[in-house]
């Protein structure tokens, strides 16, 4: 198994004491598997996708991802896992707004230390970002931007990707497009993939579909 | 006379700060206090009086030249006491102040000296008269003869009085009363001098003939705490007669006036709070104020309605406190020149 | 409708108390530097002016007995008399726990007014002065005359030390000289028709008016400078408000459109806007007038001196706040406001409705306006190079003072702009690679800040260099021309003879000043006859010399010029001058004159006296190592004066405490305008925070921790100081020789010779630096403890 989640809840403060997010989910993902979460506004969806990815620490439970077990890991083992068994894709701001095109794509792989310049390239291609490479972020569109996230997330060759809504800013034709190309290229690199999407057309192209209600998985 | 009690009170804040001007109305301590119906003596009385806060021998004269040219000048001894007595040496409370000036009619020039009692740089001698402070000297064997001197840096005069009458006194045969509440001073003149001599002028000495007045007047509570300025005329007419009459002002825009009319043999008529009347015809602008240089003066009584008018409008003496004086000429029901002198005007 | 709205846009303040803080405090920090200043230049003012007073003696000419000690009372009323308007002088020491104070009785009455302490007390109350005669001296002299003598002693800071001046009536008693007096001051405007002084006073001599101006003179170009410090400061302060009015308008800019979208007419906005900043103007200023206080209070040493200079304080001490220091200080705070908003109330009035509420700092980084202010900045730059080629006058100088540093401010964000690019060019690793870039991305929202840290660093090298340059040369200076321990005035070349005589087995040096005055090379000119020794040859430093210069003057083979003589005449070391009546001979140096209006050549004594055989010295330099027992000497064995015996080592000593005075209060004062520099960036920094997190999450997310995170924020205010202080650097050297080459020729026309001070230029640096630190600490310790929720919301739909 790439990632097995057991028992993992999380809880927010709230006005009125803490307010219970993740109720014991339980899941687990192969290597290569694409993983759709779906569900309400509020039902844990995101929040689980950010502690699988080591952006927030769960309050009790188990995340083995990758072989580690994130629970016991601190900030800088987290980072460090980030950096190398992990790309993300958000919704929006993925990109770092002081540098360029090319350097964005390269900027994690380079992280990770295992940057390979053709790759880069090919997939920026790949994407249709030949002519972008030296542009900044201000000056691309939502659907541009969205792709070199995408780019920079595959250039290092993680073994999971998580997207988090990674077309939900952009309108109905340039999403359909955005992702057919990315579930090419994770198909492509064997990547596994988890996305949160509260679109059912979505989900329904990824192998399995979760759906969350109110913190537990249905 | 004039007022320049008030000038006086300016001068030396001494009245002001160490009493208020309340107190000046009230009882000056130490210091002598004039009393009705005073008893002169000559020539004692030309000289000081250290027991009395102020004094002075104030003389103005008006001058032609040869071409006819009027002119104008102020010779002033002030004494101010600090306390009622005098001493020899630099601790003398005895302070004196003299001003000169000359006015033609384009330019006023003017100048002041100041002296400490009690070390012979000013001071005044009764017999033979000598009024001095540095080398401004009024003196002479007696009150009626005598050569008055004075000069500042770009002017100069040098000239010869000669009495041709007697000396005038004011108020009740010199005691004169100088507000609704009894302040008062001795005041007497001797306003007959014959005047001739040199002014000496950047442009060069002139000779002047003219006539001159000079007032002796000595105080110790001056003013009443209300009045805020003082106009002063001493006019001599054609006819003979003279008008010394004054107007001081009170803040609440009110005025006190009094006069002696001088017929020429020097017969004097004392007149009354409201027997004189002044009024301002026209303002100049003069050191960034407005002062009023021409007037109408009328004493119904003697059927006097004259126009007033200031032969130098720019007559301000820009001295360490400033006012106005200079050279008048008169116009109307009958015809003759005098001096003017306004205070407290801000 | 408007309460509505003025509560909206104060709920900005509500939330961000912080921001509040740092706006008013900004406002308070430049209004209190500003306030600093006025007050070290009423200090320095103040200072000048009462060591005038108290100096000011020499710029009058005197009249002293021809022999002997004393003048008879008589003799003065004598003058008065005759129209001479000369005022009272009696000088003696009296003991004083064991000191010897100098003490100087005058009469107020008819010595020239400002002579003194007492002629200000007399003209402002006669009466009271009168009846306390009190005397004036310093702190530490009034210390020592406690108890010794029985009149009142009131402290006036700025007379000399071991002086003590007082009415001529209570010195002559103290002294037990009644009758007596020591000199005589002639007043400048004499009465017309005075007789000469011979028939008047026959035992008087008239001693010319001398010295005092060559001070003057070099204290007002110490006082220009100053003024410029001043110009100086106010642009720090300007930019500094800029800076936070700027930022604070930046972050309401989603309100503004929000509550226009909601119906708010943009005209009332505007005006509402324009009230809350002008009460913000009004507290920071209104609080700043009272740091300039406390500074002027703190800083400078005499309390007294100064808050009588700045306050109008009694005379009793009790504290008076002069109502125009307010006003100027609200004025300074609320037209460095309106400067400030002008461009942010503009920049709102222009808005589009529906344009982004997304902050722009950052993203105007490549715009036209950057290309606008580069060009501005080349512009100034040139204009600032053509002038001093070209130009010619005081007002230029302030020109080109004006382009050069507008200038360079504008252009710094580029030149930083550029030497980032090409670290992030060279730089390898990806993290520095990153760390390079958002540095640069930084930029625009720092760069006020940094202007103000540009201008602030500047002004500190420019303003020190440009002090200590002068202190150098004035020590200089005062070491050269005062050297003589004793100068000495004779009336007769009989009196001259025998002093010479007398002084020669006494003295180690006995130098005669001989001058004529003269023409040389077509102008109006001194020479001066100079008996060439020990005294020349070590203490006399020339801007430039021939080799050997000393014996070949003294040889009569050239001659010396003064720096006017030589700029004006266009000579220098090696041309020729011809002396009127004498020989033409080449200029062996040329020696600085400061303070000196006219030109002036120095030949040999033999050489003078060849010329002008006519000629004779009546004033005497002394070098002796017993002073004073040579001044006893002087008087009791030769029967000299005191008053014609004038110990110069006392006025050097006076004169040199009062420039230190001055320069400790600028040195605080430096520190000063670094700290608020330093609360510039600090503001910048936290401001920009809150906008940074689109731009710090990602790279977090891809696995930078937020601790390393903070440690680069850390590093980058350090390496913007650093780039900015080595922009500074130049910048301020430029400054100091426009102030001391430009301005002050044009001003007085003398160059003062420019020193470099690496040491304190270093020190200056790790100051920045190290403000930079202290500025940086709090926004790099809140973002490495920003909790993950607070980056996570960066990427969520939410925002």
């Amino acid at each position: 198994m790439l990632l097995s989640v057991h028992a993992l809840t999380k809880s927010y403060a709230g006005a009125d004491g803490p307010v219970p997010v993740l109720r014991g989910v339980d899941l687990t993902l192969a290597p290569g598997e694409t993983l759709a979460l779906t569900g309400e506004s509020g039902s844990g969806k995101s929040t689980l996708l950010h502690l699988v990815g080591g952006l927030d620490t769960a309050d009790s439970g188990e995340i083995l991802l990758d072989g580690q077990n994130m629970m016991r890991l601190d900030d800088k083992g987290r980072a460090a896992l980030r950096r190398s068994a992990v790309g993300i894709v958000f919704q929006q701001f993925n990109l770092i707004p002081s540098l360029d095109v090319a350097a964005n794509i390269a900027f994690q792989a380079r992280l990770a230390g295992r940057y390979d310049a053709q790759a880069a390239d090919r997939l920026a291609r790949a994407l249709g970002l030949g002519a972008q490479l030296d542009k900044y972020p201000e000056q691309l569109s939502g659907g541009q931007q969205q792709r070199v996230a995408i780019a920079r997330a595959l250039a290092a060759r993680p073994k999971l990707i998580l997207a988090d809504e990674p077309t939900g800013n952009l309108d109905e034709a340039t999403a359909g497009e955005v992702l057919d190309q990315m579930l090419a290229l994770v198909a492509e690199t064997g990547a596994a993939l988890m996305m949160v999407t509260h679109s059912r057309a979505l989900a329904a192209r990824m192998q399995r579909q979760l759906h969350l209600r109110q913190g537990t998985l249905a | 006379m004039n007022v320049k009690v008030f000038l006086l009170v300016l001068l030396l804040p001494l009245c002001a700060h160490a009493q208020g001007f309340a107190g000046l109305g009230g009882q000056a301590e130490g210091f002598a206090i004039p009393a009705p119906s005073p008893d002169f003596e000559f020539p004692a009385d030309h000289g000081a009086h250290p027991e009395y806060r102020i004094e002075w021998w104030y003389l103005t004269a008006n001058m032609t030249g040869p071409d006819g040219t009027a002119y104008g000048l102020q010779w002033t001894l002030f004494r101010s006491a600090l306390a009622p007595h005098e001493r020899q040496g630099w601790t003398s409370p005895q302070i004196w102040f003299g001003h000169a000036a000359v006015t033609t009619p384009d330019t006023h020039y003017a100048a002041d000296r100041y002296a400490r009692g009690g070390i012979g740089q000013a001071g005044v001698n009764s017999a033979p008269f000598a009024a001095w402070i540095d080398e401004w000297q009024l003196a002479g064997d007696s009150f009626d003869d005598m050569r008055l001197t004075a000069a500042g840096p770009e002017f100069a005069y040098d000239v010869e009085l000669r009495a041709k009458g007697p000396l005038v006194f004011h108020g009740e045969g010199g005691y004169s009363v100088k507000s609704a509440q009894g302040q008062a001073s001795y005041y007497y003149s001797q306003p007959f001098f014959d005047l001739s001599g040199t002014l000496t002028l950047p442009e060069g000495d002139v000779r002047v003939t003219g006539t001159a007045w000079l007032d002796r007047e000595w105080s110790s509570q001056p003013l009443a705490a209300d009045q805020t300025g003082w106009d002063w005329f001493s006019l001599s007419f054609d006819a003979g007669d003279k008008l010394m009459g004054f107007r001081l002002r009170q803040s609440d825009g009110s005025y006190y006036t009094s006069g002696t009319w001088i017929t020429p043999e020097g017969q004097t008529t004392a007149l009354p709070d409201g027997e004189f009347d002044a009024t301002p015809l026209v303002t100049n602008p003069v050191a960034g104020r407005d002062i009023p240089t021409r007037w109408r003066l009328e004493v119904p009584s003697k059927d006097l309605n004259v126009t007033v008018q200031a032969l130098n409008p720019q007559s301000w003496m820009d001295l360490t406190v400033p006012y106005w004086e200079g050279p008048v000429r008169v116009s109307g029901s009958t015809s003759g020149t005098g001096y003017l002198e306004m205070t407290g005007y801000e | 409708m408007m309460r509505a709205a003025l509560s909206a846009l104060l709920s900005h303040w509500r939330r961000n108390p912080l921001q509040l803080f740092t706006l008013v405090a900004g406002l308070a920090l430049a209004t209190a530097l500003w306030s600093g200043v006025q007050a070290v230049n009423s200090e320095a003012r103040a200072s000048y002016d009462a060591a005038a007073a108290t100096l000011g003696d020499g710029q009058y000419d005197q009249l002293l007995p021809a022999a002997g000690n004393t003048i008879p009372q008589a003799t003065f009323i004598a003058l008065r008399r005759a129209g001479w308007l000369v005022g009272p002088v009696v000088e003696g020491r009296i003991g004083a726990q064991g000191a010897r104070v100098r003490l100087v009785g005058l009469d107020p009455l008819t010595t020239p007014a400002g002579l003194g302490p007492m002629t200000r007390a007399a003209a402002a109350d006669l009466p009271s002065y009168l009846e306390q005669l009190p005397v004036y001296a310093n702190a530490a002299t009034a210390a020592k005359l406690e108890g010794v003598i029985d009149a009142p002693v009131v402290i006036d800071a700025g007379i000399a030390p071991d002086t003590a001046i007082a009415d001529i009536s209570v010195a002559q008693r103290l002294l037990d000289r009644q009758g007596d007096l020591s000199r005589l001051i002639v007043a400048t405007q004499q009465p017309l028709g005075r007789p000469p002084l011979a028939t008047v006073a026959p035992d008087l001599v008239r001693q010319p008016a001398s010295g005092g101006s060559d001070v003057g003179r070099l204290t007002d170009s110490f006082h220009l400078n100053l003024t410029a410090f001043g110009l100086l400061s106010f642009a720090v302060g300007i930019f500094i408000v800029h800076g936070a009015i700027g930022l604070a308008f930046e972050q309401r800019r989603g309100m503004v459109r929000t509550l226009r979208a909601l119906g708010m007419p943009l005209g009332p906005l505007i005006g509402l806007m324009a009230v809350e900043l002008l009460a913000l103007a009004l507290l920071g200023g209104l609080t700043g007038v009272l740091l300039g206080y406390l500074i002027a209070a703190s800083l400078l040493p005499d309390v007294a001196a100064t808050l009588e200079g700045l306050y109008g304080a009694q005379v009793s001490g009790t504290l008076q706040l002069r109502p125009a220091w307010w006003l100027s200080g609200l004025g300074i705070s609320v037209l460095g406001t309106a400067i400030a908003a002008a461009g942010a109330l503009t920049g709102i009035a222009r808005m589009p409705l529906l344009a982004s509420a997304r902050p722009r700092a950052w993203a105007t980084a490549r715009t036209t306006t950057r290309r606008l202010q580069i060009a501005t900045a080349l512009l100034l730059l040139t204009l600032a190079g053509a002038l001093t080629v070209l130009g010619n006058g005081l007002i230029i100088g302030f020109a080109l003072l004006g382009c050069l540093l507008i200038g360079a401010a504008l252009l710094l964000p580029f030149l930083l702009d550029v030497a980032l690019a090409g670290a992030q060019r060279i730089a390898s690793g990806v993290t520095a690679q990153w760390f390079w870039a958002d540095t640069r991305q930084q930029l625009p929202g720092l760069s006020l800040a940094l202007m103000a840290l540009l201008l602030a660093m500047a002004a500190n090298i420019g303003v020190s260099t440009m002090v200590s340059s002068f202190r150098l040369t004035f020590t200089g200076f005062l070491d050269q021309r005062l050297a003589s321990e004793l100068y000495v005035a004779t009336d007769s070349a009989a009196q001259a003879a025998a002093l010479e005589a007398f002084t020669a087995p006494r003295v180690t040096e006995t130098l005669p000043l001989l001058s004529v005055d003269t023409t040389l090379a077509g102008l109006p000119a001194e020479l001066h006859g100079a008996r060439i020794g020990a005294t020349y040859r070590e203490n006399w430093t020339l801007l430039d010399q021939a080799p050997d210069v000393w014996n070949r003057v003294a040889d009569q083979h050239a001659l010396l010029v003064n720096e006017q003589l030589a700029r004006r005449a266009g000579l220098w070391v090696g041309d020729n001058l011809a002396l009127e009546g004498g020989p033409t001979l080449p200029i062996a140096g040329v020696f600085g004159d400061y303070g000196n209006p006219i030109g002036q050549a120095i030949v040999a004594e033999p050489l003078f006296r060849n010329i002008h055989p006519d000629v004779t010295a009546l004033r005497f330099g002394l070098r002796s190592d017993t002073p004073k027992a040579l001044r006893a000497a002087l008087e009791q064995e030769l029967g000299l004066s005191a008053g014609s015996i004038t110990d110069q080592a006392q006025i050097k000593a006076f004169s040199l405490s009062v420039f230190e005075r001055t320069f400790t209060v600028t040195a605080a004062l430096n520190v000063l305008t670094l700290a608020v520099a330093g609360f510039a960036i600090f503001m910048s920094l936290l401001t920009l925070a809150a906008m940074r997190l689109p731009q710090l999450a990602p790279a977090w997310a891809l696995g930078l921790t937020r601790r390393r995170l903070g440690q680069l924020e850390l590093i980058r205010a350090m390496v913007l100081a650093v780039l900015t202080a080595s922009c500074a650097l130049p910048l301020g050297l430029a400054l100091a020789w426009v102030l001391l080459a430009v301005v002050n020729v044009e001003a007085f026309g003398w160059r003062l010779p420019m020193f470099l001070f690496p040491l304190d230029y270093a020190k200056l640096g790790v100051f920045a630096l190290f403000a930079a630190v202290i500025a940086a600490v709090l926004p790099a310790r809140r973002l490495a403890r920003t909790p993950p929720s607070d980056l996570l919301k960066v990427f969520a739909n939410e925002r």
